[in-house]
Order: C-alpha cells, then structure tokens, then sequence
C-alpha cells in the first residue's frame, strides 16, 4: 500500500531472478515513498513538516520533498489555484502529485532494468509500457462511481499515464480551494488521460476541484483528454477522448 | 477590448435563447454561432421581453431583449455568470462542445482498473474535523 491505496505491479517477461528482484525494488522503492510522504504515518517527513509548519521557510527537505513540492507549486500556477496541496486546517498535504510522480518514477525503473511490457498501478493511476501477456495492448476500465463492482468505459492508454479523481459516496476528499465550505456534489470521477501518469495525476486532482467546468480545462490543454461522470450519470468527454476507445 | 468581444459574444448567444425559448425550443447550454441580423419587419413584434434563467453550463443567464422595428433593439444582462471567480476563469474564453453520454456498465475483460481513490476512514474523519473547525 502506499498512502492507503493499495499498489498493483505487472511485468511481462519470463520468471527469472531478475525478474522477482525487479519486482520487489519496484514495492521497496513505493514503500519507501510513503514513509517519506505518507500524512497518515507520525514518522513521515511530511508529518513532521506539518508539525513544525510555523517554520517551514526555513526547513531543510529532503531533495525528494524539495522536488514534490515544486512540482505542487508548478501545479498550482498552471491551474488557477485549483490543485493547492494546502489544506483548510494549515497542513500539507501533496498526496495529489506524489502518487503521479512515485509511479511514473516506478515505471522508469522498471524500464531501465530492462523490460519493456508493464504497468504500475496504484490507487487507480496508472502508468503503463508496451503490451499484455496476450501480446495487446493495455486495456484499462473506468470503474463506475455508483458500482465500484461495474466499469463503465473501456479505454486503451497505449502508453500514456491515466489518472481518476473522483468522490466516494461517503465524503469528498478533495476540496475546491477557492469556495472551502463548499462540498463538490455535482462531479463524482473524472479520468485525465495525459502525456504520462505525473502529469495525468496533477491534473486529475486540479481538474476534479473546478467542478463541472473541469472538463473544459482539460479540453483545453494540449495533449489531454478527459472523461467527466456527474452525480446524474451522465458523462462529458473531451473531442479527442473517443480516439482512445479503440485498441 | 476583450470584455467586449465576450459580452457580444453573450449577446449573440442570449438574443437566440430568448427567441428560442419564445418559439418553444428547448435550449441547450453550448456556445451557438450569432444569429444573423433581422430585416424590418421580420416578424418581431416591438417591445421588451426578458428570456428565462438560462444554465450556461458555468453559471446562469437571463437577458432582457428590446425590439423596435422589428428587430433587437437592445440586449441588456440581467443576470451574469461573473460573480464567483472559477467563472470568470472560464468565461474568458468561449466554451467548447463536448459529447455527452449516460455512462452503462460494461462487460468486456480488462487488464487494469482505474477508478476514484480509495480513501480510509481515518483520513475522512480527520479532514472532517479539520473542515468543522475551519468554519466561522
């Protein structure tokens, strides 16, 4: 698991030492991750920035915490102050771009020890490479907001990074920074297909928080799609999403 | 200038949900072309008419068209989508057609699922306490 979200790896290739000792780098790298990360874990570096945030100008960060941070504030910018990893109580809270970032890290690792046909999934963003063990490429289903056992949309990524962001039935764990009192009823899921699963993430996350009109800022940013579900089960898509349907 | 070209481009758009809304047709909330100016006499009569609450899909609108001689006279705004800041984020530019659909559970086999976080309890509770103490 890594910040609650259980984590799924799948390498094609034939079982071989190096292939077992890819895999488990692949897990200790993620769990390193969130012992870094993790805001539910006391012991995480973010725990205790978040502690001590009255000092924060000041703080030394790790250089992956540096980084992370960074890329938060990159966000922030490019989405008007929609992805803002400020929480209403003061802490911090990066989840949105770490689980991105960690995976497309976890990916490229994979790739440098040499294999070729894999995915990482973790919590539902996925960052994927060449094609199954039936020799197809990835096909990926967007689970149904209102039946976690159903999916409701088959798309193949071919590569690129997807990411949903989406509210469970029980309560929203995205907040729209720019009306805090306000609960984000009207969108449940949004799927951001994106150049890779850093970028699908960040945005993902952002795009979730602007509500209906998310779908629009997607439809506008070069080299995304994106696939809205609102409370109603209707779904709004971007021009270029239904290329995506094809294998 | 450019709160101009967008304010007529909401004129344009107004003018035709008032006048579609008037003949019976059910709007849609997309960005539609302007309408082509009216000839005298084409069959408007003279006078002041304000369309109904339009959802613009980012915030609602409601125009109030005068006719003289048969054609628009005058378009005045009486409610714009401009008061929260995420619209006027939005309204800067013109909205763009999407495709919609009701989503339905599919049967097909797939490889990998992605779907909405899964967020543990814990994580839930603390946000809630902190959003409760966060209000005024």
């Amino acid at each position: 698991m890594i910040m609650g979200m259980p984590i799924e790896i799948e390498i094609i290739g034939p079982t071989s030492p190096r292939l077992r000792r890819t895999s488990e780098n692949a897990f200790e790298y993620l769990m390193k991750i969130d012992e870094r990360f993790s805001t539910y874990k006391d012991t995480s570096e973010i725990s205790y920035i978040n502690k001590h945030s009255h000092i924060l100008e000041n703080m030394r960060m790790s250089d992956e915490m540096k980084e992370v941070f960074a890329l938060a504030e990159k966000t922030k910018k490019e989405t008007n102050g929609y992805f803002n990893m400020k929480r209403p109580d003061g802490n911090v809270d990066p989840s949105g771009i770490v689980k991105g970032w960690a995976i497309r890290n976890t990916a490229e690792f994979i790739h440098t020890a040499g294999y070729e046909n894999y995915f990482v999934n973790a919590g539902g963003d996925i960052a994927m490479n060449g094609k199954n063990a039936d020799g197809e490429e990835w096909s990926v289903g967007i689970r149904n907001p209102f039946n976690q056992s159903e999916i409701v949309k088959v798309v193949y990524p071919k590569g690129k990074g997807i990411a949903t962001s989406g509210s469970y039935l029980r309560g929203d764990h995205i907040y729209n920074p720019h009306a805090r009192e306000e609960k984000l009823h009207d969108i449940v899921s949004i799927t951001v297909i994106g150049p890779d699963v850093l970028e699908a993430d960040r945005f993902a996350t952002a795009v979730f928080a602007m509500g209906r009109e998310g779908i629009a800022f997607i439809e506008r940013l070069k080299g995304f799609e994106g696939y809205m579900i609102d409370k109603k089960g209707i779904a709004t898509m971007t021009n270029g999403f239904a290329a995506h349907t094809n294998p | 200038m450019k709160k101009i070209i967008v304010s007529l481009v909401f004129i344009g758009l107004s003018a035709f949900y008032v006048f579609s809304r008037s003949a019976g047709v059910t709007s849609a909330p997309i960005v539609l072309p302007a309408p082509a100016p009216k000839p005298v006499g084409s069959g408007y009569k003279d006078g002041v008419y304000t369309g109904s609450v339009a959802d613009a899909f980012y915030g609602l609108v409601q125009v109030k068209a005068t006719i003289a001689n048969g054609s628009i006279s005058d378009v005045a705004f009486l409610s714009y989508p401009n008061d929260q800041e995420n619209s006027r984020y939005i309204n800067s530019q013109a909205m763009p057609l999407l495709t919609q659909e009701a989503i339905a559970a599919q049967t097909a086999h797939v490889d990998i699922i992605s779907g909405a976080t899964e967020t543990s309890l814990a994580f839930r509770e603390s946000l809630g306490v902190a959003l409760a103490a966060a209000k005024i």
